[in-house]
């Protein structure tokens, strides 16, 4: 090791080379160097972890697109009419398996039916008959039980509507209606 | 790049360098935790531009990536050593 390197190089407890311990003197380090090069690589590790989040971004545009162009969903029986009770409240799946709607009957000529899935991160609502208002329990966000716009907490779009249609005595949910604010 | 780069000069580069791409990929982390939150709320007015910004990051990190790459054979080792 030539002098000026002897002054480039500074072991982590700060201490001159003649004050390190014996295997320190017998293996020095640039640290400078070493320095340099964990700083490089770690900035390379960070530029490449942008291109994962890059792809994602693009993964959620894509699937959006395709659910998009999916199409309308086909009518779906919820159940017969006579067996929908006047203030009554019924949990039913639509347009998959995996989408809870709720319909409700709050008169006898007036049917309603919403997406049970709260339009801020998801969680299910459930209705408040008594305050005329669905609720979501995860963060307090309050929806109209009339037409699912948001009243109150972090929720800012309504529920979807489910648009219903009696065939024969038999009530089918025939679509999903995306509102906006 | 024609002259040559002292090792602290490079360090210097480097740490900025550093802070840049750091800075954007909280960016992008941010970004897509708003595009996600809008998006499962039913909002998918924003997810192509939110991919474009995404996407610009990365470039430009790659950008920043390349220019030290480049910029690398160019510091003058033997000054120190």
């Amino acid at each position: 090791m030539n002098e000026s390197a002897k002054k480039s190089t500074v072991a982590p407890n700060g201490l001159p080379m003649v004050d390190q311990p014996a295997w320190r003197q017998a293996f020095p380090i640039d640290w400078p160097q070493d320095h340099f090069v964990a700083r490089r690589d770690f900035t390379k590790f960070l530029a490449l972890t942008s291109l994962p989040f890059a792809l994602v971004q693009v993964g959620i545009g894509l699937l959006n697109w395709f659910h998009r162009h999916r199409g309308q969903p086909t009518a779906k029986a919820i159940a017969p009419l006579a067996d929908i009770p006047v203030g009554g409240v019924l949990a039913f799946a639509y347009p998959e398996a995996h989408d809870p709607c709720l319909l409700l009957r709050p008169n006898e000529n007036t049917l309603l039916a919403f997406s049970q899935k709260c339009t801020h991160l998801g969680c299910a609502v459930t209705p408040e008959l008594e305050r005329n208002c669905f609720l979501c329990p995860c963060h307090k966000g309050y929806f109209a039980l009339d037409s699912g716009r948001p009243l109150s907490g972090p929720p800012r779009r309504p529920l979807p509507r489910i648009t219903l249609e009696t065939r024969d005595g038999v009530l089918f949910a025939t679509g999903v209606e995306v509102q906006h604010t | 790049m024609n002259r040559s780069l002292t090792r602290e000069q490079m360090t210097t580069i480097l740490q900025s360098i550093l802070c840049l791409v750091l800075f954007v990929v909280l960016l992008q982390l941010w970004l897509l935790n708003a595009t996600l939150t809008a998006w499962l709320g039913g909002d998918d007015s924003n997810l192509w531009s939110a991919a474009v910004a995404s996407i610009v990051c990365c470039v430009a990190n790659v950008g920043l990536l390349r220019y030290l790459k480049k910029s690398e054979p160019q510091m003058n080792t033997d000054e120190h050593r």
